[in-house]
């Protein structure tokens, strides 16, 4: 069965999830990566949209304005989540978010404050923006125009939208710090393996 | 400018090309991604691959560009010295990308250096970048168009071994980057090695492996064999799709190489994501063109 958060999203929604499991999101979902996050923590602007019990996207979509004034989301895929590393900590402390959804891993700061604050990260497949963008069903409000298309912040409300898989849980576990560990205890046996075979020069 | 009608038409059909190449993936990159669907046991590694389908099917029907990032634009030429328009190519491919990016619509991803001004029109000094190859003889052109995305970019790195270090070398070097930056550039991923002189000749033949369909082997034996051994090697490591582990890690190793200095190993690697997006189309003097890395397509 789907497993689907729904926003305002509680505590005890996130408490029994653990990394690798798969989930939905229906309601608001809010662009919001490098220079959101500048503006909140470096130069202490309030952001425009309260996402407390809510979620964001660390994405950069096309987006089309319509005759009509309205937007229509054109392809909207995850960034890299690392990059914003530096202020989640804090971001998550003052926003009160709940979920962060981005592409691939990030570090000990973020783990511990979803830890504290009860948040998770998890992943929506990186390249798949087509597949996002059509479970976006409206653009209901933006904000930060002045940043450009990508760092807008884009209001919108989603439907089932996932595959999100829990990269970071509530309970101190990192899936990326997990899985980078068994990759490199794989490397070492499987190269001293090859090298073997690749002794070219006589 | 007696040749303006030629020249507007192969603007045109490049333009198209471009365009194309953004919303679908090439033939041997489809394939191999069914193929490594079906070798997966993990289920969070399946879910992630149907979505990669899923995602590339709406693309299609939607016409619109299937990753975001619809990279710098690179072209890759292959001209025959006596190709009519050779003059004019470089006019042509500039406007092609132009036309691409209204058209697409494309992301604007090039940024002025130094001014750090990005300038809304995926055209900037030497952007698109174009890489030349002049075939004595020939009167026809081939050209591979490719979208480098950022996230797939990033792993790129040279460096010049010492002879000592040897081919044992260059498998630690591909090893150690895959694992360690490969995982956020959307594998599974196609690795281009460059086995040169120097560091900028063989980061332009890691490149050029890129342009090489996934499934293809060096022509040179010893290479073949490391080829393989690195696509395995890779593989059993397990990175999955989306760094989050399974079956592979790797849709492909290529390698490209030249003869090198008695005193230096020049290796290099540029990597492409599982969003793989190249084209090659091939043209002759004529103009007439026929599309080597797609099928059923109509312009
Ligand atoms: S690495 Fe490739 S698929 Fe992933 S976001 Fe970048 S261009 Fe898209």
């Amino acid at each position: 069965m789907k497993k689907i958060l729904t926003v305002p999203i509680k505590d005890e929604d996130l408490e029994s999830l653990n990394v690798g499991d798969i989930v939905y999101l229906t309601g608001i979902l809010t662009t919001c990566r490098d220079v959101a996050h500048r503006r909140l923590i470096e130069h202490k602007r309030e952001l425009p949209v309260d996402v407390r019990g809510g979620a964001i996207f660390h994405a950069g979509p096309i987006v089309r304005a319509l005759p009509d004034g309205e937007f229509e989301m054109v392809s909207i895929g995850p960034t890299t989540s690392m990059r914003m590393e530096k202020f989640e900590k804090e971001f998550i402390a003052q926003t009160g978010v709940k979920l962060i959804v981005g592409k691939g891993g990030m570090g000990p700061d973020t783990v511990e404050a979803c830890q504290e604050h009860k948040a998770v990260h998890a992943v929506f497949p990186g390249g798949c923006a087509v597949l996002a963008a059509t479970m976006v069903e409206e653009i209901v409000e933006s904000h930060w125009h002045d940043l450009g298309m990508p760092e807008t912040l884009w209001v919108n409300k989603v439907k089932e939208f996932g595959p999100l898989i829990i990269s970071i849980d509530t309970k101190g576990n990192n899936i990326f710090t997990t899985n980078k560990k068994a990759f490199n205890e794989r490397k070492g046996p499987i190269l001293e393996r090859i090298k073997k075979e690749l002794s070219f020069i006589k | 400018m007696t040749q303006q009608p030629n020249v507007l038409e192969m603007t045109n059909i490049m333009a198209k090309f471009t365009d194309y190449i953004g919303k679908r993936l090439p033939k041997d990159v489809i394939k191999k991604q069914e193929e490594l669907r079906r070798q997966e046991t993990n289920p969070l590694a399946i879910k992630i691959y149907d979505a990669m389908a899923e995602n590339q099917d709406k693309a299609d029907k939607l016409s619109r560009p299937s990753c975001q990032d619809t990279g710098v634009i690179q072209y890759f030429i292959s001209v025959g010295a006596g190709f009519p328009l050779l003059g004019e190519l470089e006019e042509i491919l500039r406007n092609a990308t132009l036309i691409a990016t209204e058209e697409g619509p494309l992301r604007h991803n090039a940024v002025e250096t130094f001014e750090e001004k990005n300038t809304g029109t995926n055209t900037g000094s030497n952007i698109p970048w174009l890489d030349w190859e002049i075939i004595p003889g020939g009167d026809g052109v081939t050209i591979d168009v490719y979208m480098a995305g950022g996230g797939c970019t990033l792993p790129g790195a040279a460096k010049v071994l010492m002879p000592g270090e040897g081919y044992e070398g260059v498998a630690e070097f591909v090893f150690d980057i895959i694992t360690s930056r490969g995982i956020n550039a959307c594998p599974p991923l196609l690795v281009g090695v460059g086995v040169s002189a120097t560091a900028e000749t063989a980061a332009k033949l890691s490149k050029r492996a890129l342009m090489r369909p996934v499934d293809s082997d060096s022509p040179i034996p010893n290479a073949a064999k490391m080829e393989k051994l690195l696509t395995d090697g890779l593989n059993e490591v397990g990175i999955g799709p989306q760094g989050l582990t399974g079956k592979n890690s790797v849709m492909g190793v290529n390698i490209e190489s030249s003869a090198r200095h008695p005193s230096t190993i020049g290796v290099a690697i540029s990597t492409g994501c599982w969003s793989h997006r190249r084209g090659k189309i091939k043209f002759k003097a004529d103009l007439s063109y026929e599309i080597l890395s797609h099928e059923g397509v109509s312009l």
